[in-house]
């Protein structure tokens, strides 16, 4: 479960100072699957890296799994990403010259699992978002859009996080495609995980249960289904 | 991160670029190679003098005149013609602990045989010259103590000199040649000692010290006197009892103002390794400035291959990866440049050394020590040139790194 509580997040530039996110106050339950929409520059991005462990809030407080995060050093931040969040960017952010099994693989590196074990996880975690077998040895910039973000998916699901974040996951991707990325997620967060999906996009986010609406750095809405 | 993910990486890393890797490991190469090579020539070139002054003879006394001062200028050491045979065998009468004492008179003259002809410096000395100077002889004898009382026209040549003179490994000894235009008969050819240039005592003819004086200087003075003391200990007593001697026999009281200077071999030595290894450490610092070089060419190219990697950086972070994971990863990408550079550069220095030795007559001697100062510095060179970009990498945010494009 994940709480925040009035946070608040300014950006310093030179004597002009912009606040992105203004006193925002939200709870999300285990096994939600949540999207948070609003137009571009809204501040849900911000919102996302802040939930996401990734940024710090300039004032407020965060409590992820009931514990106060904003005052943790980056390697705990580190640590607690690398065991309960997997991310899902726009841009799929795979490594370009190594193979999908590789990229899979990438976070297991960090979580010193044994080398013969990681394979194993990876084809698992490949297999549930249902990427055919002979791809595995491919190069990620052989594959379709729409293969490429189920590798990433399949990367942020390989260390089992309780959460992901997908930050526009369908942005790059065709109609076809993006449904198929999107019953991915139907499918993890029915398994139990909890799914927090950034979109601008109302018909990507009509998938989810509860859509929080985003305005200027506020929450202007909040509704679930 | 485990060591082994880590090489796994690293090596993904560098072959995944390989022309740019190889550019920048080739900086390395040159500057190691070239640090390898001139330790190696000039440890060569310190071996070689050290045995060419060995090869003059062991615990090797020398007496020189001493400046020739006119009026306060001097005409500088060794101008004066201070001494004669009569201080070198009151050397060898009242000094104790000494092996041989032979006073040395010598001059270049040309000298031929039939229709050869070639020019050679002529030292007339005594029969303990052979005992000083460590002189044996292949064929013949070397000049006996009647032949320098009677001025024997006799002569014993170097086996350069015999075959200058008389062709390759001829038979020389009972012939005749002409030095000044007077003729020595050959009594004996000494055994070769395999020096080169200035110290070639290869090249060399002996004839006895009144013969030199009489027939062909003409004079009563001498060059030098070589003492050989009878052990190593005994040096430091017996230069200073020829001292004392000397300035006692030439009435001069006060020891500044002497006539003559005594030296001993390991002076020499000492000063002449002195010089190589200044030369040597000079060379290794040229080549030492082409391996700053290639290290600034590491950081360039680990600037570049941050800024590249930006989204991969950011990544990375964001599936858990801490600060000091970034670090260390690039930090070992530059170490293993600069190491893989200091491998190939040990090989090509090496290899250098060889082939220049097989041109110059310095035997160039790569040493573990050179080999590890090269691996020492390479190291050094990656972790100071690629800490930098590596902590640019560590410290980028991960937020601006994913956005970056």
């Amino acid at each position: 479960m994940i709480e925040c509580q009035g946070i608040t997040k300014t950006y310093q530039t030179g004597d002009i100072s912009t606040t992105v996110l203004n006193n925002v106050s939200l709870k999300i339950c285990n096994g939600e699957f949540v999207a948070i929409v609003g137009p571009s520059g809204s501040g849900k991005s911000t919102l996302m890296h802040i939930l996401g462990l990734l940024d710090t809030p300039t004032s407020g407080k965060y409590f992820f799994d009931s514990q106060d995060v904003t005052k943790l050093s980056d390697d705990s931040l580190a640590d607690l990403r690398r065991k309960k969040i997997g991310f899902v960017f726009q841009a799929f952010n795979l490594l370009p010259r190594a193979t999908i099994l590789r990229n899979v693989m990438l976070p297991l590196v960090y979580s010193k699992i044994p080398e013969n074990e990681r394979e194993n996880q990876a084809k698992k975690v490949l297999d549930d978002v249902g990427l055919e077998k002979d791809h595995y040895q491919k190069l990620s910039n052989q594959l379709s859009g729409g293969q490429m973000q189920r590798v990433a998916i399949a990367r942020s699901l390989v260390n089992n996080p309780p959460i992901i974040f997908a930050d526009e996951p369908t942005g790059n991707l065709a109609t076809q495609q993006s449904r198929i990325v999107m019953d991915t997620f139907k499918k993890l967060n029915k398994q139990g995980r909890t799914i927090i999906l950034i979109t601008h996009e109302h018909d990507i986010a009509a998938n989810a249960n509860r859509i929080i609406s985003i305005r200027d750095g506020m929450i202007v809405g909040d509704v679930i289904k | 991160m485990r060591f082994n993910d880590l090489l796994k990486e690293i090596f993904w890393a560098i072959s995944g670029n390989k022309a740019r890797s190889g550019l920048t490991i080739l900086g390395i190469v040159i500057g190691i190679a070239s640090v390898i090579a001139l330790l190696s020539l000039g440890q060569g070139a310190k071996s070689s003098i050290q045995s060419s002054i060995e090869s003059i003879g062991s615990n090797l006394i020398m007496v020189m005149p001493g400046m020739q001062r006119s009026s306060g200028v001097s005409s500088g050491r060794g101008s004066a013609q201070t001494l004669t045979i009569a201080d070198a065998e009151a050397i060898k009468t009242s000094i104790s602990d000494i092996s041989g004492v032979a006073p040395v008179t010598s001059r270049s003259y040309q000298v031929t045989a039939g229709s050869n002809n070639t020019n050679v410096q002529v030292t007339g000395t005594t029969p303990d010259y052979s005992i000083v100077r460590s002189i044996t002889l292949s064929s013949g004898s070397f000049i006996s103590t009647g032949q320098v009382t009677s001025a024997s026209k006799v002569a014993v040549l170097g086996p350069t000199t015999r075959d200058d003179l008389f062709g390759e490994n001829a038979e020389a000894v009972g012939k005749t040649i002409r030095i000044n235009k007077i003729n020595f008969k050959v009594i004996g050819i000494t055994t070769s000692k395999g020096g080169s240039g200035m110290t070639n005592t290869d090249d060399a003819i002996y004839v006895p010290i009144t013969t030199a004086q009489r027939n062909l200087s003409g004079g009563t003075r001498i060059s030098s006197i070589y003492i050989a003391a009878s052990s190593q200990e005994s040096m430091t007593s017996v230069q200073e009892q020829i001292t004392t001697l000397l300035l006692q026999r030439h009435n001069i009281s006060d020891s500044a103002s002497a006539d003559f200077s005594v030296m001993n071999q390991s002076d020499i030595a000492s000063a002449a390794s002195s010089v190589t290894s200044t030369l040597t450490t000079l060379l290794a610092g040229i080549a030492g400035i082409s391996l700053l070089v290639g290290g600034i060419g590491i950081m360039n190219m680990m600037l570049t291959t941050v800024t590249e990697r930006t989204r991969e950086i950011g990544l990375r972070k964001a599936v858990g990866a801490k600060s000091s994971d970034i670090r260390r990863q690039f930090l070992f990408e530059a170490i293993a440049l600069t190491f893989l550079g200091g491998g190939i550069g040990i090989f090509f220095g090496w290899i250098t050394s060889l082939i220049v030795s097989r041109f110059i007559s310095i035997q160039g001697q790569v040493t573990l020590s050179s080999i590890l100062l090269a691996f020492g510095v390479s190291a050094g060179v990656g972790i100071l040139f690629g800490y930098y970009p590596a902590k640019r990498a560590a410290s980028l945010n991960p937020i601006d790194a994913l956005r970056y494009e």
